[in-house]
């Protein structure tokens, strides 16, 4: 999850740690019974943990789940695994400021890559047993592009599990004053212990968990906000008119998802349908969907081929309904959110509120770096004076606080904590998810080939067993070097983005084209990691590339990963052809099992239409058709 | 999952019977005493009461039909 579209694109959640400086009264105070449902939960999915510990003893049992999770089981797991409560915060307040654009990010950017994933991709990864992703590269091109492939997934997970945890430490400080250190360990504690004994059949079983939680605690959000502006029809008309009061404009550009995408400038959000369509809904969607092992694991830990197929596309059943509980909060905050006076608040972006940092006298830090910063934002002359001198109840509040922002307005004691179990559940889910996926490549993919290739079974799940321990402390570790060096967190999470790319052109080639060679993988992966970092370097240091890369002057930061991750994939793409013309290609023998046609896939008994994942698919293919049409 | 052991519907059914339960009592002592939370908007619905009523049946569902012993049958 850490590594997922919306962390990696939405790049709202960079200036978190600023965040830091900003002393103020937290969102919400807790109540005995909220702390009671917080600890249930932790004392629930330790119990898991321990429970499945004797369960675990094989590494097929403890790296995957002894292959025998049911298509329900692996498709919730497969789409909890990415639903991070940094996610949740991240894309309401996208919806907050764009709209439903945002939806594109749970639609287009994911629904057709998954069943990709089911109907096409998954019976070659299944049919040749590997284990991880970078197993399958092994197989196809050697271990060349499976080391390429392993060290810098290793690095990424971890680095981005690091990352996010201080991230969600920090929103537990703005929102509920929690210490930072207290939320770091005792989450990845907690995580550590129950993926450490149960691997990933705990993982696994704790995410279906979590997955139930989450909805439990943020579907009342949207069910009571859309009783209080009178349906979806009062949402959106009180939208308009706030949009009028606040540009002049009575624009409904937020209920568009592609009406309004033929220019980056006719749009909040700034971007181009070329871009949403190959950049999003290709490139990066298929390359996290169907090549992150963070997510395909899941789907692996699968009991036979019809379950390893049918789980994305249970998932992708529930992926369609995620923006109901995402951004709907973030649309209804944008009507429903008050100031202490009554008057219509409107949040901001984090630089702005860390801009106005209050001293511990209860002044404005840098009064003219403040008002500068609010001059961009539309907030009203008269409360940015308020801001200025610190009056009572004069506060501002980020994008991303929407989701909390919300649940404050609706929850009382109870529910309120149940929200707030949602919010760690869907980090806790996220940070087991990357420590299982880490464990299984360092061990099969790095630890096996390059360090001991003849230990015993046992040997190696004591090797996962400690490599989760190691990965969650040296994540524990990235997370203080963020707190230090806050400029850290942009490159990092920039990783996904760049990985993402070249991997996918290397292993739809791999997997498509009987022609593509091992040298020809190696050189594609990682010239074209170099590619696409070069490119995020390029922006970062001269910020005026971003209209080279998005081909706009219009474009926006959110355009520029769409794009540079659609260069990188062209490039890719070019390296492994022209290499693969230019060497020796393996015999069609040795490809049984790895290559769309060298296969013979196994023959699956014959289903009733209703059990059938062509049926099912093509239920999800109308739905997603559907909705596309009616938010047009 | 439904092989040997608990399946983690069980689990699940666990957790939102206890959590309902939870709920459901504070939602009816709220609403007999009336004692609503200042800063929450709504509280004529009587959200925790529905919202807690739902979760502990849903959990009850889920504790009865996949309770150890009886997954598998």
């Amino acid at each position: 999850m850490y590594g997922s579209i919306p962390a990696a694109s939405a790049g709202s959640l960079g200036s978190l740690p600023a965040l830091l400086a900003f002393s103020t009264e937290p969102l919400a105070h807790l109540r005995t019974l909220d702390v009671a449902v917080i600890a249930i939960y932790f004392i629930m999915v330790l119990w898991i943990g321990f429970y499945l510990k004797g369960r675990s003893n094989t590494s097929e049992e403890f790296f995957m789940a002894g292959r025998e999770m049911t298509a329900w089981i692996a498709g919730l797991s497969f789409v909890s695994a990415n639903l991070g409560s940094l996610e949740l915060m991240g894309w309401a307040g996208s919806a907050y400021q764009y709209g439903i654009l945002a939806t594109h990010w749970y639609w287009i950017g994911a629904i057709p890559a998954m069943l990709f994933l089911g109907l096409v991709m998954m019976p070659f990864y299944y049919v040749c047993k590997t284990h991880s992703v970078p197993g399958y590269l092994d197989l196809r091109y050697g271990g060349g592009a499976r080391s390429v492939a392993a060290i810098s997934f290793a690095t990424e997970m971890i680095l981005m599990s690091g990352v996010n945890m201080f991230a969600m430490a920090v929103v537990m400080k703005v929102v509920l004053g929690w210490d930072i250190s207290f939320s770091i360990f005792v989450s990845s504690i907690a995580v550590a212990i129950y993926v450490g004994l149960g691997g990933l059949r705990s993982a696994i079983f704790n995410e279906v968990l979590q997955f139930v939680l989450i909805w439990g605690g943020a579907l009342l959000v949207p069910i009571l906000g859309l009783i209080q502006t009178g349906g979806v029809g009062g949402l959106k008309r009180q939208i308009m008119a706030n949009m009028q009061s606040m540009t002049g404009v009575r624009s409904d550009s937020y209920f568009h998802l592609w009406r309004d995408t033929g220019s980056f400038a006719a749009n909040p959000m700034g971007v181009h349908w070329t871009g949403i369509v190959f950049g999003l809904g290709f490139v990066i969607s298929f390359g996290y969907w169907t090549t992150d092992f963070l997510v395909v694991q899941r789907v692996l830990a699968a009991r036979n081929l019809r379950a390893a197929r049918m789980a994305p596309i249970i998932g992708s059943f529930f992926k369609m309904a995620v923006p109901f509980i995402v951004i709907l909060p973030g649309l209804l905050g944008l009507v429903l959110l008050q100031n202490p006076d009554g008057s219509r608040r409107q949040l901001v972006g984090e630089d702005v509120v860390a801009a106005c940092t209050v001293s511990s006298s209860g002044q404005v830090d840098d009064a003219s770096a403040c008002s500068a910063a609010m001059a961009k934002t539309s907030l009203p002359a008269a409360y940015r004076q308020k801001v200025l001198s610190s009056e009572p109840g004069a506060e501002l509040h980020s994008y991303n606080q929407a989701l909390p922002l919300m649940m404050v307005r609706y929850l009382g004691p109870g529910l309120l904590g149940l929200g707030i179990t949602a919010l760690i559940a869907g980090f806790m889910s996220g940070m087991a998810g990357n420590v299982s996926a880490f464990s299984t490549v360092w061990t099969y993919d790095i630890y096996k080939p390059l360090i001991n290739k003849r230990g015993s079974d046992s040997h190696y799940v004591m090797v996962g067993r400690l490599s989760i321990l190691i990965g969650v402390a040296v994540s524990i570790g990235a997370a203080y070097l963020v707190m230090h060096a806050h400029g850290i967190m942009d490159y990092v999470q920039a990783l996904f983005s760049i990985f993402v790319a070249p991997l996918l052109a290397t292993i739809l080639f791999g997997m498509f084209w009987k022609r593509a060679t091992k040298l020809a993988g190696f050189l594609g992966l990682l010239l074209g990691i170099v590619f696409s970092a070069g490119l995020f370097m390029w922006v970062k240091l001269v910020p005026s590339a971003l209209a080279d890369v998005a081909l706009s002057p219009d474009a926006k930061p959110m355009a520029e990963n769409v794009f540079r991750a659609l260069w990188a994939f062209v490039f890719a793409a070019i390296v492994v052809v022209v290499v693969s013309l230019l060497t020796k290609p393996r015999p069609v023998a040795e490809l049984d099992g790895l290559v769309y046609g060298a296969t013979v896939l196994p023959k699956e008994e014959s289903v009733p239409f209703y059990r059938n994942e062509y049926a099912w698919a093509l239920l999800v293919v109308i739905i997603f058709a559907a909705l596309n049409i009616i938010f047009w | 999952m439904h092989g040997s052991g608990i399946p983690i519907w069980f689990f699940i059914g666990v957790l939102l019977l206890i959590y309902g339960g939870m709920i459901f009592g504070y939602g009816i002592y709220e609403w007999q005493t009336a004692s609503y939370p200042p800063a929450v908007e709504l509280t004529r619905l009587h959200t925790p009461v529905w919202w807690g009523g739902v979760l502990a049946l849903l959990g009850l569902f889920y504790v009865v039909k996949f309770r150890p012993g009886r997954a598998g049958r």
